[in-house]
């Protein structure tokens, strides 16, 4: 790694003369093949396969194309008013809601305790640093990240098996015997949040190490400050690191929102059928099968519609929430 | 008061190191179990879930390869994001070095459109896509698989590639510029290798993506012969109950998972490093 880039120009801001006009650029051949292979290649890769379908999805929402029929008819917003209606879409939107709130929360909750025990959670004299043994936590914990969630679904369905999973093993042996042959992902009552564990299980590492490199960014005089000002470790967590970092969490809410919102792979290895009274269900698998196995196209496209339309809304009202919650001092001194 | 602080200082330490520990467990234990469990037979894995296999071998992972095909499921995958992955850097690395480096008009528009791709669910877009595909006979094709995963990680590769090259310094690519090299030759032999930190660690973050991925081939890629590992797992996890070869399925499972866990062992450190800049720069 050259010493150029492990430290970036300290004034980056400055105004970049290659932008500004390099000398002597005239339409040569050079310049033009250039520009056309290294910005029309990859431009048009990604308007045929990601922009078009997706203006295309919000067009065939207003059909009753089956996608096997050569032929369909625009039926206006009908899909929409059938999807109201639709008892279990609304299951599944409601089991989303819940996901999209409890995940991100609960998610970043866990992280970033983890986090601030890693960096500031040791002795309160000397240098700022957290607890002995951080890079070894901070290793393993990433591990789920790696894995594929497909795996992580399958691995977590095994281990919620009622009678030879470890989860219940391991209940069992510790004197727990109401557990001997409890159905976690079989009983209403339970198959939701085991869902939502599994889905922690795999976040929690990445963003904790993401927190981790957000804190340390943070300059350790604002900590020094804070400590011959008398602040404890609580202190000094919701004073210093969380205002600090609060763009890390928000770009975090949103992300792991999004992947709340999906959650297909995870419900898919765990609860195929869409788990006890639906209580799973996520609006992914209804469009799944609405699409590839009814064959409903037009209507399955109408589903992801309304997901899209949800996840803005989730973007929007987390940064509304943030903005509303003190953000906009920040901005307006930035 | 001083001594009040070492106990409490004590305490937190304990309390923390506990907390963490438990989790550490809670972590790595469901990866040893299913490592476990792949040495194991169906018969021992119901009786018990701790006990040690009576006999160890690698019968289930022969089986798991040969028979339940796992072995050309590992092919496909190593085909398909290794072509993708390529594919991606390079495009990826072009885009974000035009949009950081070159002013034109539409060059904001391109970097949100970008942006706004990284964010929307790929749900959407996966009933037209499915239609797209058919249309160009890339349907259930490598090819056309690969092309998929190259469209879908081309927003978050410039999206991050982006910083790395934006960061150049202008000097370097101005002395190029008056010892006459064409833009061609300045991006490959003087932009492209400085940037190296940056590829790499998006490459890792692509590869794991790649490797991950789930929907895209579930839906785009249905013929058996084609499969990737993620549909190979999926085929268990769906067909779970019914006779299934459990042994096997774990063996799979650590078949799928080891390659990038290795990965992530070898490659740790950039990992670390580029978490921090890419997202917090």
């Amino acid at each position: 790694m050259t010493a150029t880039i492990a430290n970036p120009v300290p004034g980056g801001r400055k105004r970049r003369a290659a932008r500004d006009g390099r000398p002597g650029r005239k339409l040569t051949f050079d310049n033009v093949s250039f520009m056309v292979v290294f910005l029309g290649l990859p431009v048009t890769v990604f308007a045929v396969f990601v922009l078009w379908p997706f203006a295309q999805a919000a067009y065939f929402a207003l059909t009753n194309w089956s996608g096997f029929s050569p032929d369909y008819d625009v039926i206006g917003l009908d899909n929409f008013g059938d999807l109201w209606s639709d008892q279990l879409f609304r299951r599944a939107v409601r089991n989303n809601v819940i996901l999209a709130v409890v995940v991100p929360l609960a998610t970043i909750v866990i992280a970033l305790t983890f986090a601030t025990i890693m960096t500031i959670g040791g002795s309160s004299h000397g240098q700022l640093r957290g607890i002995r043994g951080s890079s070894f936590y901070r290793v393993v914990s990433f591990f789920p990240y790696v894995v594929p969630a497909i795996v992580i679904g399958l691995i977590w369905s095994k281990i919620y098996d009622p009678t030879s999973g470890l989860l219940n093993g391991t209940l069992t042996k510790l004197g727990l015997d109401q557990f001997e042959a409890f159905a976690w992902l079989g009983k209403q009552s339970t198959a939701r949040w085991a869902v939502i564990f599994v889905i922690m299980w795999g976040f929690v590492g990445f963003y904790m190490v993401l927190f981790i490199a957000a804190i340390k960014g943070i300059p350790a005089e604002l900590y020094d400050a804070a400590r011959i000002d008398g602040c404890g470790r609580a202190r000094m967590t919701f004073s210093v690191t969380i205002p600090m970092i609060r763009d890390a969490v928000q770009t975090a809410y949103i992300y792991l929102g999004i992947f709340a919102l999906d959650a297909f792979v995870y419900v898919q290895a765990m609860t195929p059928t869409g788990g006890p009274e639906n209580s799973t269900l996520t609006i992914s698998q209804r469009l799944f099968r609405t699409a590839f196995t009814e064959g409903k196209f037009g209507y399955a496209s109408a589903m992801g519609v309304v997901l899209a339309a949800v996840t803005l809304l989730f973007a929007g009202l987390v940064f509304t929430v943030s903005w509303l919650t003190g953000g906009r001092d920040k901005r307006s001194k930035a | 008061m001083r001594h009040f602080r070492r106990g409490g200082d004590t305490v937190v330490s304990s309390v923390s190191h506990v907390v963490l520990a438990i989790w550490s467990v809670v972590v790595v234990a469901p990866l040893l179990w299913a490592l476990l469990s792949s040495f194991k037979t169906t018969r021992e894995i119901f009786a018990s879930p701790f006990t040690f296999p009576a006999d160890w071998n690698l019968d289930n992972y022969y089986s798991a390869w040969i028979d339940e095909r796992f072995g050309r499921y590992f092919r496909n995958t190593v085909v398909v994001v290794g072509a993708a992955l390529v594919i991606v850097m390079l495009l990826g690395a072009m885009c974000a070095y035009v949009l950081a480096r070159f002013r034109f008009p539409g060059n904001r528009l391109i970097y949100y459109t970008m942006l706004a791709g990284l964010t929307f669910p790929v749900f959407l877009a996966i009933v037209p896509l499915f239609k797209l595909m058919q249309g160009f006979h890339l349907l259930n094709t490598q090819p056309g698989l690969v092309v998929v995963y190259v469209a879908f990680a081309l927003p978050f590769t410039v999206f991050f590639l982006y910083p790395f090259f934006k960061r150049l310094p202008d000097e370097v690519s101005e002395a190029a510029a008056v010892d006459g090299a064409s833009e061609w030759r300045t991006f490959f032999q003087v932009m492209l290798p400085m940037a190296r930190p940056g590829m790499v660690a998006v490459a890792i973050f692509n590869f794991l993506g790649l490797w991950n991925q789930f929907l895209l081939p579930l839906s785009l890629n249905t013929a058996q012969d084609n499969y990737v590992l993620s549909q190979g797992v999926n085929r268990f996890a769906s067909q779970a109950g019914y006779a299934t070869d459990f042994g096997a399925m774990f063996a799979a499972v650590m078949i799928t998972v080891v390659p990038v866990l290795v990965m992530y062992v070898v490659f740790q450190r950039q990992l670390r490093g580029s978490v921090q800049q890419g997202t917090f720069r």
